[in-house]
């Protein structure tokens, strides 16, 4: 996903002079095409990153639609204050691209898992949070951030993600199901969305119908669009990998208490737990340890139907 | 003048005399902050000679078209010194004097800390530390071979590590349409610089960053005018001004004084005693 990200980047800048990308101190050979045919729009800039979302936000001042990409928990994490104040306060036109979403980087401990950059992100005016599931979608993606009025965040996973999308055409805001089902729907968003399908289909073997919706796009959101998905569900889990504080749990969570359904509605939040993750290993064995696996995900949609069954 | 309580530093213009323009600047900002109650006046009086410089001598802009393409850019990095920028803006014509008497006020568009989005005039929002200069430098980066950049930083807030992030930078894209003038009153909000985060050699290290470097008497106009009138100070090379001020600047009580670092609610008698001191400098 990071290489389809960054070859659409190298893509776009070749359609349009606007583009610039800037990287911190990225691996020996990264868009090096880039870097031979548009020498004057490729900046590799060392590892400065605060200085580098402010000198990306003056550039977008000046009419440059700027791709910067480092690992997202540097870019989240120690240049909150140039986000907030040189890209939204300017509705600068920068697109922060986070390597490693969630727990990518599970082997190389705490300093390196974005576990809060979306609920970060989110809270920020004027900023546009996306997290794509797989390559496809990150190609129908990318082209539609070019113009977006104010900055932008863009999740990446670890790449080789499985497939899950729909080949249908991205609309920013909109909520995209991967598989119909019944009054359960598991909402997720990210690279989780082949965890909700392995759940549902779990479900479904139980004799649970099982929808899945995939949120591409966090923020804006078409909440009209939201609700529609929303409003024949009793049951809803939302899945992610991201602390269940403030990202997509919360959305829905917000979503749900204040909209008057005339369905009532269970619901659960799925996410990483409220704490630093205390073992490594894969991202795999991580996210299973730290409950976030299909069975964990089966079991909570099950529990909340004996709930509303009680 | 108020005697400096710094080692004798020659370029430190203690007894430098401020003209009839330095005194109307700095009375149209005594009245700005006797409208919001409020201000950081001691910041913004030591950079009134630089702006006023700048903006009489060496910038190009014009005030009619704000966002015109081959304009200079200035950014006030120092966000908290925006009651000089707003004196000198309203001066030229950027927005409507009468603008300051609604400084800080819910009616106004002049905020304690200056924003682009809405006063005509301002490149960059800043206030918080450390970040005008970074994106000063992408300015520069983006108008290169069409238009120069000059940001103005304080002496505390070089502080800052960005500041220094930025100063590589530059250096690697050997950024001469980019000046850095160092606001060096000698004075942070605690107190002097040379306890709270010594800076000396302030020069020394921008010029071991990579800039070509010149310090100046930063109330001396002709001094200003000279150096500014020089840049860039080497081709291929940032240029950084060090202008050594006085915190105040022309108000005996205000000079050195941290106490006027940020002033609230300023008495009847102290807005007399500034007044007295910008109509009568002699005295």
């Amino acid at each position: 996903m990071r290489k389809t990200c960054l070859d659409c980047v190298y893509e776009l800048a070749k359609a349009d002079e606007r583009i610039v990308f800037i990287g911190s101190d990225l691996g020996s050979g990264t868009l090096d095409a880039f870097k031979r045919e548009l020498p004057g729009r490729f900046f590799m800039e060392g590892i400065s990153e605060a200085h580098l979302v402010g000198m990306a936000a003056g550039m977008a001042l000046e009419g440059r639609i700027v791709y910067m990409n480092t690992i997202a928990t540097f870019m989240t994490r120690r240049c909150y204050e140039q986000i907030v104040l040189d890209l939204c306060l300017h509705r600068a036109q920068v697109r922060l691209i986070g390597s490693g979403g969630g727990l990518v980087y599970a082997p190389l401990g705490p300093t390196h898992q974005a576990t809060e950059d979306i609920a970060l992100m989110r809270t920020l005016p004027g900023m546009a949070v996306f997290a794509p599931a797989d390559a496809t979608e990150m190609r129908r993606l990318m082209p539609h951030t070019v113009d977006l009025p104010g900055p932008a965040y863009i999740r990446l996973g670890k790449g080789g993600d499985p497939i899950v999308t729909p080949d249908r055409p991205f609309v920013v805001g909109q909520g995209y199901p991967l598989k119909a089902g019944g009054d359960t729907l598991i909402v997720t968003t990210g690279t989780t969305g082949q965890m909700a399908l392995d759940a549902a289909g779990q479900l479904d073997a139980q004799g649970i119908a099982t929808a899945v919706l995939h949120l591409p796009t966090l923020k804006p959101l078409d909440l009209e669009g939201l609700l529609g998905h929303l409003a024949p569900a009793r049951v809803v889990v939302s899945l992610e990998e991201h602390t269940r504080i403030g990202g997509l749990g919360s959305i829905l969570a917000e979503l749900l208490a204040e909209t008057p359904f005339a369905l009532p509605k269970r619901f659960a939040r799925i996410g990483l737990p409220d704490a630093f993750a205390d073992q490594y290993g894969s991202q795999a064995s991580l996210l299973a340890h730290l409950g976030l696996s299909a069975e964990a995900v089966a079991r909570t949609v099950l529990s909340l139907h004996a709930r509303s069954r009680s | 003048m108020t005697p400096s309580p710094f080692p004798a530093n020659p370029l430190q213009g203690v007894a430098t005399p401020l003209d009839a323009r330095s005194q109307a600047l700095r009375v149209a900002m005594v009245k700005a902050l006797q409208a919001a109650d409020r201000g950081h006046m001691g910041s913004a009086f030591s950079l009134v000679e630089m702006l006023r410089v700048l903006y009489d001598d060496v910038l190009r802009f014009d005030p009619a078209r704000p966002r015109w393409a081959g304009r200079d850019r200035m950014v006030l990095s120092k966000g908290h010194g925006a009651l000089a920028l707003y004196a000198i803006l309203a001066d030229k014509g950027f927005f409507p004097a009468a603008e300051l008497a609604r400084y800080c006020r819910p009616e106004g568009i002049l905020g304690g800390h200056p924003e682009a989005a809405k006063v005509p005039g301002v490149e960059a929002s800043t206030g918080s530390l450390g970040h005008g200069l970074p994106m000063g430098m992408g300015m520069a980066m983006a108008v290169r071979g069409q238009a120069r950049v000059f940001v103005v930083v304080g002496d505390g807030e070089c502080n800052e590590g960005s500041v220094w992030e930025c100063a590589l930078h530059a250096a690697k894209h050997g950024l001469d349409n980019l000046t850095v003038l160092v606001d060096y009153n000698h004075m942070q909000s605690y107190g002097p610089t040379a306890e709270v985060l010594p800076l000396d050699p302030l020069g020394g290290k921008f010029a071991a960053f990579g800039f070509a470097v010149e310090e100046v008497d930063g109330h001396d106009l002709g001094a200003l005018r000279a150096a500014l009138g020089r840049v860039p100070f080497a081709p291929g090379r940032p240029s950084a001004l060090i202008c050594h001020t006085v915190k105040g600047k022309g108000v005996p009580l205000m000079e050195h004084n941290p106490e006027w670092h940020h002033k609230n609610r300023p008495s009847a008698a102290e807005i007399a005693a500034l007044l007295a001191a910008l109509e009568a400098p002699d005295a």
